[in-house]
């Protein structure tokens, strides 16, 4: 068994937990004294001495949903078995440093700095797709160069982020409010149905025995973002990650995912309350930024893992992509028509489709337009303000 | 008691747990926390809370949450009938306004729902709130309260303290997300389909009459078909039914009779697309590599 090993200046079991629950945090994993009080408590309760067992017991207090879970056992063995980077000081120190490392402005968004696989993204065919004839297309391609020299923060004002992130706001909160000014009769409510008492009391001399209620009438469709942040849609990930956040952090059901060569759920991370902070906090979760596209994959992805609990026939999943994808388009067609099946509405947004003269001739993008419910434009925040009239009919 | 005695008592009541859940369990008994399982559909979520009640000999007491749960369901609510009645009655013994008042607010009138009920046995319960993340938000906040403290405050009469603290389990199926607040008051685990080996443990447990040939294969089988692309992935429960479905029709040997192999699938998949997408063929395939 490997030898455990402490910061060095940490002295007594409680001190090094400490220190232990802080590393924990610096990582994403939300601890705090109560947990720090329960872990003490559970080491108290099991053999301390035994690598598994200590393994074990803290995964079940520090521990609090599954995406953590899988990044338990790595943080455990950073900082227990000394397989991380090494340390030198105490909890202070260290955690003193990362702080420093995490406000300079080393996490940039640029294009093509992706460790994943999968190819640089590129409209799939020539002389198919927006690229064709008028030239319009080459206006990504030079952008892209451009960011490559410009700090993306530059490029999109915090203005402009904050707009993006109000209008979904606005837009989340008028799907969840969009209730009925009229009550609707029900076994349970919050309140009495005081006409319909007095009518049934009447038949029973005045007295009212039976307490009939009224509710508020079913809560309307929760929304669920997909957004794709691959090099050809870089340019706008930065506004469209802002409006992301205003639809989660309006209202809990919401769920945000990005994906380019995988698919990672951000919904966490985008409830964090400083827009800056959860984007950067998002850049760095989402390796391969900028990398190729694989919409078909990442859809059936999402079908498999998240589709099952999230989407249902109250659902409205949005996709933010421009339609290019390296994946085969029979894998569009089937992915999407499968989240279809499970009776969400689908609406696409795709940035491309406010150019003049785009038709949606990437294989990709037609293969999925069948199935949509909505299909529009994105590449203006009143494009996105536009979705407002069109969702409140749902 | 050790987490190691708690796995093989449980073991005893025909639970097989591993070995993470088990230490989370006896966390959650020991500490007295309240323990969150997450995981998808037929790995055992809530079949643990019914052998921890059976291992301790404790009331269980299920709360299945469903969206639109409110407290009246899920903790407590008024008599109203019964004290209109009481009114009446009170209104022709000429008793003042304040005494009716705190007679038809006393506990007599009071109906436990199975929150409240929990936490007033005087015997240790198994409180199990089953898929807590279908009920509302709000639901959500109702429970702090009682998953910190074990009290229920009700505005009429005050702070109802716990006789005795149950054991909590909920479980969740990810359907939405979960508020923190939650979470942190809870011990965590995420209980995920059972590995090869825990699962003929599992079959040994519920059908020991089974040949041992054909439990390696029926778990085999089971286990390549999870991987395989389905809607609905079979889960414990159907594993077993489809055992015990073998088992009734006198399968020895799933190679030896594809044909009745291919009719006792029903108990594993579960829609249309899933039986479509299971041919005879894959079927074939799935019973070779089970093999």
């Amino acid at each position: 068994m490997q030898v455990t090993r402490f910061p060095e200046r940490a002295n007594g079991p409680a001190e090094r937990l400490a220190g232990f629950m802080a590393h924990l945090r610096l990582n994403g994993i939300p601890t705090g004294l109560g947990e720090t009080e329960t872990a003490l408590a559970a080491l108290a309760a099991v053999d301390a001495g035994h690598v598994g067992e200590v393994r074990s017991a803290l995964r079940a207090v520090c521990v609090g949903d599954a995406e953590q879970e899988k990044r338990f056992d790595d943080l455990f063995d950073a900082y227990w078995l000394n397989h991380g980077r090494s340390r030198d000081g105490t909890v202070v120190t260290h955690s003193a440093r990362n702080m420093k490392a995490k406000s300079g402005s080393n996490y940039r968004m640029a294009p093509g700095e992706s460790d994943e696989e999968g190819e640089a993204d590129m409209p799939d065919e020539d002389g198919e797709g927006a690229s064709a004839g008028d030239g319009t297309g080459r206006l990504v391609a030079s952008k892209i160069s451009n960011i490559e020299k410009t700090d993306l923060r530059k490029l999109m004002t915090p203005e402009d982020m904050t707009r993006a992130e109000r209008i979904a706001e606005r837009i989340a909160r008028s799907i969840r409010d969009r209730r009925s000014r009229r009550r609707k009769a029900a076994l349970r409510g919050a309140m009495p149905d005081m006409r319909k008492i007095l009518r049934k009391s009447v038949q029973r001399g005045g007295e009212p025995i039976e307490l009939f209620r009224k509710a508020r009438p079913d809560r309307p469709v929760n929304v669920i973002a997909i957004l794709d942040v691959s090099g050809s849609m870089t340019v706008y990930a930065r506004v469209f990650l802002a409006f992301l956040k205003g639809l989660v952090s309006a209202d809990q059901r919401t769920d945000a995912y990005l994906f380019h060569t995988q698919l990672v759920r951000i919904s966490d991370a985008l409830r964090d309350s400083d827009t800056m902070r959860a984007v950067n906090r998002l850049s760095i979760m989402a390796k391969g930024f900028g990398g190729g596209t694989r919409i078909g994959s990442n859809l059936k992805q999402f079908n498999a893992q998240y589709a099952a609990q999230s989407v249902n026939g109250r659902s409205v999943v949005i996709i933010l992509s421009d339609g290019y994808d390296t994946d085969p388009p029979e894998m569009i067609d089937e992915a999407v028509a499968r989240l279809k099946r499970r009776g969400a509405r689908i609406v696409w947004l795709n940035p491309l489709k406010g150019w003049k003269d785009y038709a949606p001739v990437a294989r990709g993008m037609a293969a999925a337009l069948p199935h949509l419910d909505h299909f529009a434009a994105a590449n203006t925040l009143s494009d996105l303000a536009a979705l407002e009239p069109w969702l409140n009919e749902l | 008691m050790s987490w190691q005695t708690l796995q093989a008592d449980l073991s005893n009541t025909g639970y097989v747990a591993s070995d993470d859940l088990a230490m989370a369990l006896f966390l959650a008994v020991t500490l007295g926390k309240p323990l969150l399982l997450e995981g998808p559909a037929g790995v055992g979520k809530t079949q643990i809370a019914k052998s921890l009640a059976e291992l301790r000999d404790a009331k269980l007491i299920r709360l299945q949450c469903y969206e639109g749960l409110d407290a009246s369901h899920a903790i407590y609510e008024w008599n109203y009938q019964r004290q209109l009645l009481s009114i009446r009655a009170a209104a022709e013994e000429r008793k003042s306004s304040a005494e009716v008042e705190d007679h038809i607010f006393s506990e007599k009138f009071l109906l436990q729902r199975p929150l409240l009920e929990a936490i007033r046995q005087d015997k240790q319960a198994v409180l199990l709130i089953d898929e807590i993340d279908r009920a509302d938000e709000e639901f959500e906040a109702y429970l702090l309260e009682i998953l910190s403290d074990f009290q229920i405050t009700i505005p009429e009469i005050g702070t109802i303290e716990a006789t005795t603290r149950p054991y909590v389990i909920l479980t969740a199926n990810g359907a939405r997300d979960l508020s923190d607040a939650l979470r942190r008051r809870c011990l965590y685990n995420y209980v995920d389909y059972p590995d090869r080996r825990t699962e003929m443990a599992i079959l040994a447990k519920r059908c020991p009459a089974l040949e041992d040939r054909l439990a390696e294969q029926i778990v085999g089988f089971v286990q390549a078909l999870r991987k395989e692309e389905l809607e609905k992935k079979p889960g414990i429960a159907e594993m077993l039914d489809w055992a015990a479905a073998l088992a009734g029709l006198g399968v020895n040997d799933l190679a030896d009779d594809p044909e009745q192999t291919q009719a006792t699938l029903v108990c594993l998949l579960k829609t249309e697309r899933d039986r479509a997408a299971v041919p005879r063929e894959v079927q074939q395939r799935l019973v070779g590599k089970a093999a």
